[in-house]
């Protein structure tokens, strides 16, 4: 953005910048726009960061009582700080601020609010909240009936968070990726780096995964640990190194397993692009790699659980952990006067953080009895240490300005005294950590509850993997390495790799016990509901009384109360609310909370991306797209085209003015008054040869083939074993175990497949071999009294007498020199000829025959003519006249199914009672009244129109055209009992509310001796 | 047969249980909510009912609260081995609509609706039936005289249905591709405005509170371990809470229904597939009606909180694990990506699957069996939740009267024996 | 997604397969007397049990041939993969065979012999 220099100098200074620390670039100032405001923050900064260090807390509105919301977190797990980020097309709603690396120019905007941020009305549901409970939708809206449509348009438009891009199509590219390796790490803090670098060492074939952007995890926040005598920084560094220069090893940053399935099956989206603000063309944005994983060590660390207490939503509220990492990692102090809220001594080390940052700290401990390393170091330094009591209450308008603190008992269900009242501009919360174990249990691993730790963590796993670190309920650093190293040593020798166990390096960091306190809901002195709200999901804006007005109702199974409060159901699926949520449950039921259980985990871990997971596999390459080898000639000669199955097909080749009905009564009329061309390659060729062929075929098809003579073809109908037509075609026998099968086009590889099936699993005793021929023939089927003449022409070196080249007969001929086959059958009905070639003289074949044929009237014709003229004829085309629920008989076929033949498929099912009942549908004829009205395919029959709905119909028009040689509209259509009905006349009531007549007539409309055979 | 309005059987809550309203939640607000009933007790098992439902889904609840409501049968328990709704009642896309091929299909999906248009009432429990309409698209000539077929059909049927072109499908869905020259693009569809979509959980919770209202106990986490016969007639039901003594069980347990068919050496012609669906984060809306498109195979809607849902077709191998293979849910995004560009810049929040029992002509089976007393309701396939209602109310009908009534008859166990099946297949890729 | 060791081509993507249902389903023969309730055993009923299915697949994106596998419906774990005409050999695969309702219905039982010693809608 090239104005960006200008906003430099309007960019106000980031006032809660600390002048020193961090991992940002202080050099490389980046300004970005928040709400229309011109910032600045540095190279290395999220979003978040770089508000916090412009002493922008409110960031967003919740979901559904529009209550100003704040950063929390710092990761993934955040809940409320979701932004809009980029212009038009690139627009991406819902977006964690938490997440989002700053670049010069980046655009975001807040959502869900209405005009302002500071100012929306949609703020009015919080004054209201009282009467929108839990499920209070559930119990009104319902009057009148007719309103609900009403209610729900304003709901709708309530509800949601942010809005789609303002261009719907995605300007970005978009790929996927498969990868095998022996061991995929999830995870790249302490616990996942150690094992990575375990396993790399045995030389396995690793893969490191990230979701950040630099490996190194909570450790890139922490500015009191060293290892093995190096900062935590330089640790992460040569480890980072070392993995990078080991040539098995793939490290990738910025990259979030989101999936994890059977047979170590994971999921990972990568974020190549999304970070720069000019985007190389060459690169896509994002990357999904699927990959199958030998072994996967799952160190996915874990989240640091809120605390639930009055007010405990206001900005100015965050997690203990987080502030600590916006000191250290992005050197951002996020309030001065600062109250530390916690049940655990983790959040000392924030506290001495704030300390050491300048800022004035008081800690609120809910546990009694301190002692231990941190609690010393924070006495040490002078910070002032409230034991055994609660931030009861928090208080402000749009960032938390003051609180109240109060003695209270073990598990702060009571206050003991009144409050005292401290003024502040931040709030560091720490209710213990719960490990990340959403991967694991993606994988249907099981968890057990910690009773010393208070939570859910990995026992058994269920597939080939392992846990790690504090994912794995291990939060000690020293002991989380130690924890990756046996993982990573475990996963390199179950996947084949020699590998010594190692010793893990030294750690030196704060004592701490990891013990929290259990105290869930934080009691405020007032009655249960009163007082301000103690939020348990913030985004979703379910309190603690929400949970217990579930449980009064009777909503009492943690998955009811999931979907009666929608607790964990927003975009953070619950990251920071699970076990708050799951605890003051199990309290208002008096149960164990391991007895209450937890919610199934499933894919994604994190919101993942529609385009990366469509990749390239849509546009053109969303499926295959078939030409024939005659297609560019169409194409010339101004076809219109239609879909058959992944084929693209010839439909009819409009001349200069003409309508679809014009050229295709000239197409059809051409067909029987000089000669049509057709281009058949799409029909379904397969190859069958070997000294069973004859008896395979005879156990296939209904009719008989076994006495078929060599150069000689027959028609034959292929039923399921259920006894209903699945697909026909012409068959030819070339030589004495060797036959050309043909099928309908659509049917070819459905075909293909129901006959490998059948000699392979029910008649392997059968030596039979088959070869789909389909691509390796180009057809063009010449139709009509002059279609000898056109051969002749054409240069055909065989005799095309009738007495030498009979109807359903097959020669191997030349055409100028050009090796064919010609087969003499006919689906139209006139003398016909159907001309296979090896597919790459097709177009040769076309264009010769169209030359040839220009003295003779020759014109090429698509599937709509080649249509009509079947259907005059009378013959079928499966899939039009049949819907998987016809019988031949139903077609009128019984001839065609052999009496005396033992067995075929389908001939049991054929013999059931109900198959010869009077009132099956079958096939005939309709001519209409008005002999020029052409009744709309799909129409359906009935005897009387008049009648009430619904109506007893006889059945459907399954055909129908104008026929230009019957000089009429002519339509084939499956009637109950309709040979019965031969004579008499049906209706057909149009959607349009008329109403055609028609007369049932046997469905052969023209030429029904058949004379035209032979030209 | 669509067009007789069902017997509805009580209105509201005679039993008295506490009502909702706008009134009596501005009430409640003034003492903090402190005193909501339960919605349902948590019924202890009695010896012995007159008729025990097995399975506590919407199909369940439907049809025991349909014996107490219509029948006057109000010594009925609905057993259920976890949680109300748990299956795919809570699982599946909420797709409600009765614009089916077949007679047989057009007479109890239509009976359904009608039983739908009004459950709220019914019910007194916002179900949040929302008829946004349902619009099934068409991507090749032969799809268009399948879908005109269709129309006809479910026209002379007396049920409301309309097909539109490309443009028109553009102007009643502004968000959709209908670019002619994409691989399959948009060439027509067909619009039934009363189809639409309801709050899933919602139904089974309305249902199972008014059935307790009328004395039905509901009972969870009570898992049936098998079938107590006297020769070929039921006398009761084993459960991990003891004995419980019936003449008649119903069973509605799709996913499991060979399971529990099989307490009773019995068959079913049923294969236990998984079904997969997704969501995206919510955003404000921009798509008010439900698509579906069997050419790309998938299906998709905008919930009320304003998540995408989208959803496929069943997974290609039997299963129990309610998890499928990620090739289908990979193609249903490309399919719904190429059809809604926007998507492309949207993120999946949440996916899921459910075991679906599926039988060979992808109609239901709703049936006595050769065991005296012992009733199934199963075979749903991808359909079911839409049926919801009508399902209950015939099966209800038939467990009441020992015999199905018009509407349930033709989907009696014995089609497979004459072959007289009710083959939705070809009409519907996707069963929706 | 599933890993399934293809007999003839090894480990592969279960993309590269299609499911063909239950695996030794003798077909009877036509002519054979079975009722048509028996004949519907055959053609609609199929096993659907809950744990080890014997069921019959095929390498479709490979060598396109049929064989047999031994799958667990709730955990998804492949127990053994046969070929085409043969029986299961581990001991809950055999047991799975022997125990299956269908050894004594009518419809096996008119099942030519040479089919089901041989081939049979998925080997024996």
């Amino acid at each position: 953005m090239s104005a960006a220099p200008m906003f430099r100098k309007s960019a106000p200074e980031q006032i809660c910048r600390a002048a020193t620390g961090g991992r940002v670039d202080r050099r490389k100032p980046v300004s970005f726009t928040f709400d229309g405001r011109v910032l600045q923050g540095f190279a290395g900064d999220t979003l978040a960061s770089a508000l916090l260090a412009n002493n922008i807390h409110l960031v967003g509105r919740s979901f559904k009582y529009h209550r100003p919301r704040g950063i929390i977190a710092a990761g993934s797990e955040e809940p409320n700080a979701l932004v809009r980020v980029g212009h038009g097309a690139r627009a991406e709603p819902n977006l964690r601020a938490t997440q989002v690396e700053i670049y010069e120019g980046l655009y975001a905007e807040s959502q869900n609010r209405f005009p302002s941020l500071k100012f929306d009305i949609g703020a009015v549901n919080s004054a209201l909240q009282a009467f929108f409970p839990a499920g209070f939708y559930y119990k009104t809206f319902m009057w009148p009936a007719s309103m609900w449509m009403t209610y729900e348009h304003v709901i709708r438009h309530a509800a949601g968070l942010g809005r789609v891009a303002d261009d719907h199509d995605d300007p970005d590219r978009y790929e996927k990726t498969n990868a095998h390796c022996d061991v995929l790490v999830a995870g790249g803090g302490v616990a996942g780096l150690t094992a990575a670098l375990q396993a790399g060492r045995s030389g396995a074939r690793v893969i490191l995964a990230d979701e950040q952007n630099e490996f190194g995890g909570w450790l890139l926040g922490e500015a009191d640990v060293t290892i093995d005598g190096k900062t935590a920084a330089d640790w992460i560094a040569d480890a980072v190194a070392e993995l990078a220069a080991m040539p098995e090893v793939t490290l990738l940053p910025r990259t979030t397993v989101f999936g994890y399935m059977d047979h170590n099956y994971l999921t990972l989206t990568e974020r190549v692009t999304d970070h720069l603000g000019e985007r190389p063309a060459h690169l896509p944005r994002q990357r999904m790699w699927k990959v199958r994983a030998g072994q996967t060590i799952l160190a996915q660390g874990a989240h640091e659980r809120p605390l639930v207490f009055s007010g405990n939503d206001l900005p100015g509220v965050m997690l203990s952990g987080a502030v600590r990492t916006y000191i250290n990692r992005y050197g951002v102090v996020p309030g001065n006067r600062t109250v530390v809220f916690t049940n655990n001594d983790d959040a000392y080390r924030t506290a001495l953080a704030l300390h050491g940052a300048g800022a004035h700290v008081v800690i609120v401990d809910l546990r009694r009895d301190l002692k231990g390393g941190v609690v010393k170091a924070a006495r040490a330094v002078g910070i002032e240490i409230m034991s055994g009591s609660a931030v009861t209450i928090a208080a402000g308008t749009q960032r938390i300005a003051r609180v109240e603190i109060s003695p209270v008992n073990e598990g702060a269900s009571a206050v003991l005294d009144d409050p005292i009242h401290m003024d502040c501009d931040l709030l560091a919360m720490s209710g213990g950590l719960s490990p990340a174990v959403h991967l694991h249990s993606q994988a249907r691993g099981k968890l057990g509850w910690d009773e010393r730790l208070l939570c859910f963590k990995p026992t058994t796993v269920h597939e080939a993997s392992f846990n790690a670190g504090a994912g794995n309920g291990v939060f000690d650093t020293a002991k989380a390495m130690a924890d990756g190293l046996r993982a990573g040593t475990a996963a390199a020798t179950d996947a084949g790799f020699d590998i010594e166990a190692g010793t893990p390096p030294e750690v030196s960091a704060p004592q701490q016990n990891w013990r929290p306190l259990a105290a869930w809901k934080i009691a405020n002195g007032k009655g249960e509901g009163e007082g301000p709200k103690a939020f348990v999901d913030f985004q979703n804006d379910v309190t603690a009384s929400d949970v217990k007005l579930a449980v009064r109702e009777g909503y009492q199974s943690v998955e009811h109360v999931k979907r009666y409060t929608t607790l964990g159901m927003a975009t953070d699926q619950g990251k920071t609310s699970n076990i708050n949520g799951l605890a003051i449950l199990a309290e208002s039921l008096g149960n164990e909370i391991p007895a209450v259980g937890t919610t199934t985990f499933r894919m994604p871990y994190t919101p993942s991306g529609f385009g990366a997971i469509a990749g390239r596999d849509i546009g053109e390459l969303f499926d295959p797209t078939r030409l024939t080898r005659m297609d560019s000639w169409h194409r010339a000669n101004g076809a219109t085209f239609e879909h058959v199955g992944q084929w693209m097909r010839a439909w009819y080749y409009p001349q200069k003015g003409e309508t679809m009905r014009e050229a295709v009564d000239r197409e059809v009329l051409a067909a029987r008054t000089t000669a049509g061309l057709l281009d058949a390659s799409t029909l379904g060729k397969i190859d069958i040869q070997g000294p069973d062929a004859a008896e395979f075929l005879n156990r296939l098809y209904t009719n008989s083939w076994l006495k078929l003579g060599i150069g000689k073809c027959r028609y034959g109908l292929m039923l399921k074993d259920d006894g209903m037509v699945m697909d026909d075609g012409v068959t030819t026998r070339l030589g004495e175990n060797h036959f050309h099968m043909t099928t309908t086009t659509g049917g070819a590889a459905g075909v293909l497949d129901w006959m490998e099936e059948w000699l392979q699993t029910e008649w392997p005793d059968l030596k039979v071999y088959l070869t789909s021929v389909t691509e390796e023939w180009s057809v063009a089927t010449l139709s009509g009294p002059n279609a000898g003449k056109i051969l002749k022409a054409a240069g055909v070196d065989i005799s095309l007498d009738p007495s030498d080249f009979p109807f359903m007969t097959m020669r191997e001929a030349h055409i100028a020199g050009l090796p064919v086959r010609i087969f003499r059958i006919s689906f139209t009905g006139e003398l016909s000829y159907e001309i296979n070639i090896r597919a790459r003289y097709g177009l040769a074949l076309w264009k010769l025959l169209m030359e040839a044929g220009a003295t003779h009237g020759i014109t090429p014709y698509g599937t709509e003519a080649m249509h009509v003229l079947r259907a005059e004829k009378g013959f079928i085309i499966v899939g039009q006249e049949t819907d998987g629920s016809v019988t031949p008989q139903d077609l009128g076929m019984d001839w065609i199914v052999s009496k005396v033949k033992p067995d075929f498929i389908g001939k049991r099912a054929l013999a059931r009672g109900s198959m010869a009942a009077e009132d099956r549908k079958q096939l005939v004829g309709l001519r209409t009244r008005d002999r020029r009205t052409v009744i709309p395919e799909g129409a359906h029959a009935v005897l009387d129109p008049n009648q009430p709905m619904p109506m007893e119909m006889l059945g459907q028009v399954t055909s129908s055209y104008y026929s230009p040689n019957v000089g009429a509209s002519i339509a084939m259509a499956m009637l109950k009992g309709g040979r019965a009905l031969l004579g008499g006349t049906v209706y057909l009531p149009m959607l349009d509310g008329k109403v055609i007549e028609a007369e049932v007539v046997e469905p052969v409309f023209y030429d029904p001796k058949g004379e035209r055979i032979n030209g | 047969m669509a067009t007789d309005q069902p017997d509805r059987g009580l209105r509201g809550l005679p039993g008295g249980k506490q009502k909702y309203s706008a009134f009596a939640l501005a009430k409640k607000a003034m003492n903090y909510h402190q005193d909501w009933q339960r919605a349902w007790r948590d019924a202890p098992p009695k010896d012995e009912y007159d008729v025990v439902i097995i399975g506590g889904g919407g199909h369940g609840l439907a049809t025991a609260y349909y014996l107490a409501a219509v029948h006057g049968v109000n010594r009925v328990a609905v057993v259920e081995k976890g949680w109300l709704g748990g299956g795919n009642t809570g699982r599946n896309t909420t797709i409600i609509r009765s614009n089916y091929l077949w007679d047989e299909s057009a007479a109890i999906y239509e009976h359904a609706l009608k039983l739908w248009e009004g459950m709220s009432q019914d019910l007194n429990f916002n179900v949040m039936f929302s008829q946004r309409g349902v619009l099934t698209i068409a991507h090749s000539e032969h799809e268009l005289r399948e879908m005109s077929r269709r129309v006809h059909a479910i026209r002379l049927n007396g049920i409301d249905s309309e097909i539109l072109g490309p443009s028109e499908i553009k102007k009643f869905v502004p968000i959709i591709n209908i670019d002619q020259t994409i691989r399959y693009p948009v060439m027509g569809g067909f619009l039934q405005k009363r189809g639409g979509t309801a709050r899933h959980d919602a139904v089974a919770w309305g249902y199972a509170r008014a059935a307790d209202d009328l004395g039905v106990d509901i009972i969870q986490n009570c898992e049936v371990t098998g079938l107590r016969r006297n020769g070929r007639r039921v006398v009761g039901i084993e459960t991990n809470r003891g004995f419980i003594k019936t003449r008649k069980v119903g069973c509605v347990v799709a996913g499991h229904s060979s399971v529990v068919a099989g307490m009773a050496d019995i068959r079913l012609p049923l294969a236990s597939r998984p079904l997969q669906a997704l969501v995206s984060e919510p955003i404000k809306p921009v798509l008010d009606t439900v698509i579906m498109s069997n050419a790309v195979h998938m299906y998709i809607s905008q919930s009320d909180k304003g998540e995408m849902v989208l959803g496929a077709g069943v997974d290609k191998y039997n299963s129990y694990a309610q998890r499928g293979s990620f090739p289908v849910p990979e193609h249903m995004i490309a399919a719904a990506v190429e059809l809604f560009p926007l998507l492309s810049r949207l993120r999946m929040l949440r996916h899921w699957g459910g075991i679906v029992d599926t039988c060979p002509d992808a109609s239901p089976i709703i049936s006595k069996t050769d065991v005296e007393g012992l009733y199934f309701n199963c075979g749903w396939g991808t359909g079911g939740f839409k049926a919801t209602p009508g399902s209950g109310h015939v099966f209800a009908d038939l467990i009441a009267n020992d015999r199905p009534n018009s509407i349930a008859a033709p989907y009696a166990l014995d089609r497979f024996q004459t072959g007289l099946l009710i083959d939705e297949h070809g009409a519907a890729g996707v069963a929706h | 997604m599933l890993v399934i060791t293809c007999p003839h081509c090894g480990p592969r993507e279960e993309s590269e397969f299609s499911c063909g249902g239950e695996a030794h389903i003798a077909r009877p023969l036509a002519e054979s007397s079975l009722t048509d309730a028996e004949f519907a055993d055959y053609l609609f009923l199929r096993d659907n049990p809950k744990g080890l299915f014997l069921e019959r697949w095929r390498h479709a994106a490979g060598c396109r041939r049929w064989f047999n596998m031994a799958r667990d419906t709730v955990t998804h774990e492949i127990v053994e993969i046969y070929p085409m005409g043969s029986l299961p050999s581990s001991k809950a695969g055999k047991a799975a065979h022997n125990d299956s309702w269908r050894r004594d219905t009518a419809a096996e039982a008119a099942a030519k012999p040479a089919s089901s010693a041989t081939g049979t809608r998925g080997g024996s």
